[in-house]
């Protein structure tokens, strides 16, 4: 026999709601405290009857739904209004419309879920697999078309001949006494049972693996990684050279430039003449563009004197007569297109920078050879700085 | 079923509560036609306010009595009278109608001929926005309600004498032919009483949501009856704060309906944000309106749902006294919310005196025609087949 002699309690079995109703009002009257009813389905004024009071469980659904409201609005101020914000329909980043369906949703969420799952932890002990009720006379009786009623042993008025007494007296049909069931090793348990779980889950990991990885493979998702598309660098099909890229259409101007259209030849600078006028502002530009780009070779004051001279062919010095006599229109394509061994700045500086460095290097060209009348105006200048 | 279980007289009536009534709506009618002589077209649309009150209860009275009839209800046949008194406004409609049907041209913008010429949305509404064939649809809404408060009362009144239980299989039939029609009528009561107001405005979901005002009306009135008798003793002995539950349950469900379908309504029309349908809502966050459309969000949602949200709530007698009070007072102020706005004065919102008038004749009115009809009519449904099982009905 699969029991224990322990006894759990006494249960009985009645016909119709009505007489479970009264048996039920009846044993707790007569001061029974652990009692429990099971009937096949619920039975109008049971909870009276048992003297029942609310169940907590809707404290449990409270709480979880006002954290899940509180979690949503939360998590979506902090998603949509701080941590990334971004315009929406033109809605501001905190619109509670917009927020509220989803608040609803995880309030419910969370709100079902947490009384399914604390009816069954806290309110069922579920898994509860060695109820003592389980598998016995009664239970199926009841779970058909019986009405059942269990006084448990723990109650402390709890006597056996005085209740089968008094179920007797109510009108039960069968009275069966439940007794403890004897400490079960459920097979899940058993190191065998384990072994062998762990045992099948190996070999079908394995199998798994071979099979979709080795014999039967698939990109698993291959649609954004194998495109029909230009891939830059790359040869293409597409087109009769069989470059994926293509080149602009000729006389295509960049953005920002203009052309040059003195590339290489010798002297065009006839045509050429400065656009800018040497403001404080433009030989400013100027000085900053030249003291990066120039001033390496050329020196700072343009002497030819850089830490550069004798290692290279020395740059010459921009003091030269024949510097000094160059248009500004040479000395920018000197610049833009550069001579003898100086390379071309036009990638490097832009066309105004370039312009400026012009101004810049006729100024250091009149320091250097000041006139007396210029001498007389700085000391003019710098007598009106003392005042 | 035997008819000899159930012997129950049901205490008098006072002769106080005519008295009471009369005083009440004799001092609204007063009230209400000096209102009339202040300022007509305040006044007016007030009438409408309470005229549809008195709509949404009659009708939602004859909703709730197929509904019993159609899920086949028990807890509800005791209080099935109650609410087919409530049911017979909608007799009184016929009457309360006239005041509205001779001042339409105050009323509704589209009534306006030279208005409409020079409007070409309302030229494309003028088909279905014309002044006959708005009475038409009024006249056809009030006779079928009629017709059908008359055939399921009829039904219910004369198996009191015949207990015979094929009147209870005719009602079925008939509740199953109501249902839609009713969706129909209230939708097109809806759109025609209240939506019409601002004719350039509309909202599929309106029907809805005067549906679920509609009903909430009605199962507050129902209750608030029940209590005040179950306390003063007139209900039969049997009768128990279970039976109350599902009167709290189904106000706090259709109180959860109305906000979501409120809800559901602002919603889409603030994300679409379409200039021809948000002006309605811009209009009553205007001014002074933004008190009276957040204080809308709180009488007729928050403070009912926090009151009916506990089990207990929904049994104890005292709360759905003042739950049932609240819900009356939140539907008006819901018709309030949406009728007062389209009347053309001001930008923002003013209140008057006015606006309180027509209230207190509807009380009169219900607590007069609740007497006509408990003097006349047995307070319990004695030959329905359900009704011992009703009366043993427990939670």
């Amino acid at each position: 026999m699969n029991r224990t002699d322990k006894i759990f309690g006494i249960a009985a079995l009645f016909d119709t709601p009505d007489a479970i109703i009264n048996a039920a009002e009846k044993v707790t009257a007569a001061g029974y405290k652990k009692i429990d009813v099971n009937t096949p389905y619920p039975v109008h004024g049971m909870n009276k009857a048992m003297k029942l009071k609310p169940s907590k469980l809707g404290f449990i659904t409270l709480f979880f739904g006002l954290s899940g409201a509180a979690f949503a609005m939360l998590f979506m101020f902090w998603a949509m209004s701080l941590e990334y914000p971004m315009i929406i329909g033109g809605k501001p980043f905190f619109s509670l419309p917009a927020f509220i369906p989803i608040t609803f949703e995880v309030t419910v969420l969370l709100a079902t879920l947490s009384t399914v799952i604390g009816m069954l932890t806290f309110f069922f002990n579920y898994p509860n697999n060695n109820h003592p009720l389980n598998g016995t006379a009664y239970i199926k009786a009841v779970a058909v078309d019986k009405f059942g009623i269990c006084i448990e042993a723990s109650d402390n008025k709890f006597d056996k001949d005085v209740i089968e007494q008094l179920l007797h007296h109510l009108g039960a049909n069968e009275i069966e006494t439940i007794y403890y069931p004897k400490d079960e090793v459920y097979p899940i348990f058993q190191p065998k049972y384990l072994m062998f779980l762990a045992a099948t889950a190996i070999a079908t990991s394995l199998v798994t693996y071979f099979v979709l990885n080795k014999l039967m493979f698939m990109d698993p998702f291959n649609w954004m990684m194998v495109q029909d598309k230009l891939i830059p660098q790359e040869k293409s099909e597409v087109f009769e050279d069989g470059f994926g890229m293509r080149k602009p259409v000729e006389g295509t101007v960049a953005r920002g430039f203009i052309p040059y259209p003195f590339m290489g030849e010798p002297t065009p600078a006839d045509v050429l003449s400065n656009p800018f006028l040497p403001t404080r502002e433009n030989i400013e530009l100027g000085k900053k563009k030249y003291l990066i780009y120039c001033s390496p070779c050329h020196g700072n004051y343009a002497e030819g004197d850089s830490r550069l001279r004798g290692q290279f062919p020395n740059p010459p010095t921009l003091h030269s007569v024949r510097s000094r006599e160059m248009s500004d229109g040479m000395l920018y394509h000197i610049i833009t297109n550069g001579q003898n061994i100086m390379p071309s700045y036009a990638s490097q500086v832009t066309r105004e920078e370039r312009w400026a460095i012009v101004n810049y290097i006729r100024v250091l060209q009149r320091a250097k050879f000041a006139r007396e009348s210029d001498l007389q105006e700085i000391k003019k200048e710098s007598a009106a700085n003392v005042e | 079923m035997s008819n000899s279980a159930i012997e129950f007289k049901a205490k008098q009536i006072p002769d106080t509560l005519s008295k009471l009534g009369l005083i009440i709506l004799a001092i609204g009618v007063v009230l209400g036609i000096l209102a009339f002589y202040t300022d007509h077209s305040r006044a007016l649309f007030n009438y409408l306010i309470a005229f549809m009150f008195l709509l949404s209860v009659g009708v939602g009275s004859i909703f709730l009595i197929s509904l019993e009839y159609i899920t086949g209800a028990v807890w509800s046949v005791p209080f099935r009278r109650i609410v087919e008194f409530l049911a017979s406004v909608t007799i009184l409609l016929f009457i309360l109608v006239i005041p509205l049907l001779l001042n339409m041209h105050d009323l509704f913008h589209w009534t306006h001929t030279e208005a409409v010429a020079g409007d070409e949305i309302l030229k494309g509404k003028s088909p279905y926005l014309n002044t006959s064939f708005f009475i038409i649809r009024v006249l056809a809404g009030l006779v079928i309600w009629a017709f059908f408060y008359f055939a399921f009362t009829r039904n219910s009144k004369k198996q009191d004498l015949s207990q015979d239980q094929h009147l209870t299989t005719k009602n079925i039939r008939l509740s199953a032919v109501f249902i839609p029609i009713f969706a129909i009528t209230i939708t097109v009561s809806a759109v025609d009483w209240l939506m019409s107001l601002e004719p350039h405005w509309f909202s599929t979901i309106f029907g809805i949501y005067f549906f679920s005002g509609t009903v909430l009306a009605a199962l507050a009135a129902a209750t608030l009856i029940v209590v005040l008798l179950k306390e003063k003793g007139f209900l039969h002995p049997k009768i128990i704060d279970d039976h109350l539950y599902s009167f709290g349950a189904l106000m706090f469900a259709f109180i959860n309906f109305w906000g979501y379908i409120a809800f559901s309504q602002y919603m889409l029309i603030w994300y679409a944000n379409l200039p021809e349908e948000n002006f309605w809502f811009l209009h009553r966050w205007e001014g002074g309106w933004i008190v009276v459309s957040i204080l809308l969000i709180i009488i007729h949602f928050v403070v009912p749902y926090s009151a009916l949200l506990s089990q207990p709530a929904k049994i104890d007698p005292k709360r759905l006294k003042f739950a049932s009070i609240w819900i009356m007072f939140a539907h008006l102020f819901d018709l309030y919310w949406l009728i007062m706005p389209n009347l053309e004065s001001e930008h923002g919102y003013s209140f008057s005196s006015i606006d309180l008038v027509f209230p207190v004749s509807v009380v009169g009115i219900l607590i007069l025609v609740f007497n006509y009809n408990a003097k006349k009519y047995n307070l319990l449904p004695l030959g329905d087949p359900k009704l011992e099982r009703g009366l043993n009905f427990r939670l």
